[in-house]
């Protein structure tokens, strides 16, 4: 535990955490761009040139604008929820392996500001403290609309919990670990698990959508019905808290689909190359954040195209459709590894 | 399917016969649906846009279009308005004031009739650009313009008074274009030839 070690893993925090914030950023103008790219609009273009200092616009705006707090409402709790909800979105980033490691003067320095061996335990875990920020702001609005809201986020986001982690089960049978730098390692070069957990990547993908809240899963603050939903009274940067939040979480979601079932850090032919093991680190990086944009923008892709689910859909969809494909993908999981272990 | 269901008369040629057959398994999984749902957005990306970029670019307005209301002058330079008021008792959306004052001697030069408008107001919030007032005016005083009205923040300032409605001698608008059968034809009436 030297000085070294602590200043580049305090560097290595901040640095992520700066991109989160920075991803997250850019990803509500990237989303309101594709919006109006799909609905043949141009989206923000006045910003800046092509709207870059639009999210810069958005957050000054939301600094501006007048602090509310229900007259009725729990204070403490108030200001809880979102802050709870920002926190939480930030902390999964500590667990991904953002890329391989990097060799200076002989020192290996991984960039995963926390390799635990329980990787994918602390994400389920951080996850599900998740629908806390939702719930304690939903109840301290003291409005029946934040409540309806908080009541649908905590019961959806249950019920998906469920089938995400029957998804992930099967990974974790096929590679024997919890591990997440240990999982993406397995899918070296092009072993990418989705070549061999198809539906468990279908399955986790449509939870990953329920878990972030997002369409068509976005009832907890589906504005036809509740106005709002769990940020109805919520106003300022509270607010922007909230809808932030949800952008981290989209960030992450993307970067745990990549890790799980698309690699990761991995590229195909990354060993024929001939680089440097910094070189390779360098290039795994980007090809790690491409993927993830890509899957930014099927996040985006989907809210756009498909519709909102109504409640009991939802709860039918969550129990009776995916909870059971994930039993039954963890049963063809068992069965071929032991095909595989016996012969 | 009973035989009247056979002969519906589709206008558009996209009306579909709606049925509540059950729903085959590739119908239930919705999968197929929703790839399609996504191949229909994802070509809409590529579409081209239907956004006008306003201030930088306009949309072409025709030639005759009743926009913002222009006080005219005569060759001379001379304001037309004679205040007679019709304009505003032809106005429909009761728009237009106007105070009515008695030319001097000093100002033959300003004014073409011996009365005219010393205020003359449009509330441009209340007209509904109809283009009464023009059709009212017996001396092709008043005329509509292809230009449109821009926004404000204040209820105040859609009130346009003469310093905005009277033509620039030196900037003279063309209102040809909105001038009907009927103003033509009172051009070329000898009876009415001081009027012009």
């Amino acid at each position: 535990m030297d000085g070294n070690y602590i200043l580049y893993k305090f560097i290595l925090a901040s640095a992520i955490l700066l991109i989160s914030l920075l991803v997250a950023m850019y990803s509500t103008l990237f989303e309101r761009k594709l919006a109006g790219f799909f609905q043949d609009r141009l989206g923000p273009n006045r910003a800046g040139i092509f709207g870059i200092f639009q999210p810069l616009a958005d957050g000054l705006k939301l600094f501006f604008k007048e602090e509310f707090m229900p007259g009725s409402a729990d204070k403490f709790l108030y200001i809880l929820g979102p802050s709870l909800t920002m926190m939480i979105a930030l902390l999964t980033s500590a667990v991904i392996p953002w890329g391989n490691s990097i060799i200076i003067n002989g020192v290996e320095y991984s960039l995963q500001v926390a390799d635990i061996n329980v990787g994918v335990l602390y994400v389920f875990a951080i996850l599900s403290i998740g629908v806390y920020g939702i719930m304690i702001g939903g109840w301290a609005s003291n409005n029946k609309y934040a409540l309806i809201g908080a009541v649908r986020a905590a019961s959806q986001m249950i019920s998906y919990e469920l089938a995400m982690s029957m998804a992930i089960i099967s990974i974790v049978m096929m590679s024997g670990t919890l591990s997440l730098s240990e999982i993406v390692n397995q899918q070296h070069g092009f072993h990418w698990n989705i070549w061999y957990q198809p539906l468990g990547f279908l399955l986790f993908l449509v939870c990953a959508f329920a878990e972030c809240n997002r369409s068509p899963f976005d009832l907890p603050e589906c504005e036809t019905e509740l106005i709002g939903g769990y940020h109805t009274e919520y106003s300022s940067m509270k607010l922007g808290f909230y809808l932030f939040a949800e952008y981290i979480n989209m960030f992450i979601s993307s970067a745990m689909i990549a890790t799980l079932y698309f690699g990761g850090y991995n590229f195909p032919f990354m060993d024929d190359l001939g680089l440097s093991h910094n070189a390779i680190t360098m290039i795994g990086t980007i090809v790690f954040f491409i993927k993830i944009s890509f899957f930014g923008f099927v996040f985006m892709w989907v809210r756009w195209t498909l519709p909102r689910f109504r409640y009991d859909q939802l709860m039918r969809l969550g129990w009776k459709t995916l909870l059971p494909l994930a039993l039954v993908n963890i049963v063809i999981t068992g069965f071929v590894i032991m095909l595989k272990n016996h012969s | 399917m009973s035989s009247a269901n056979q002969h519906i008369v589709s206008l558009t040629g996209r009306s579909k016969v709606a049925s509540n057959k059950k729903m085959t398994f590739m119908e239930r999984i919705y999968l197929p649906a929703i790839m399609k749902g996504f191949g229909i957005t994802f070509s809409h990306l590529f579409k081209k846009k239907a956004t006008i970029q306003y201030p930088e670019v306009t949309r072409p307005i025709a030639e005759i279009y009743r926009g913002k209301h222009v006080l005219k002058r005569d060759d001379e330079g001379r304001e037309r308005c004679t205040a007679c008021g019709l304009c505003a008792l032809a106005c429909p959306a009761e728009a237009i004031t106007m105070i009515a004052a008695e030319r001097k001697a000093d100002e033959m030069q300003l004014y073409r009739e011996e009365k005219y408008a010393s205020v003359y107001e449009i509330n441009m919030l209340r007209c509904i650009f109809c283009g009464l007032c023009e059709e009212a005016c017996p001396k092709e005083a008043i005329f509509l313009t292809n230009e449109i009205v821009p926004s404000d923040y204040e209820r105040s300032s859609f009130i346009y008074g003469k310093d905005i409605l009277v033509e620039p001698v030196d900037k003279r608008v063309d209102i040809s274009k909105r001038q009907t059968p009927a103003v033509l034809n009172f051009k070329k009436d000898k009876n009415q030839s001081h009027n012009i």
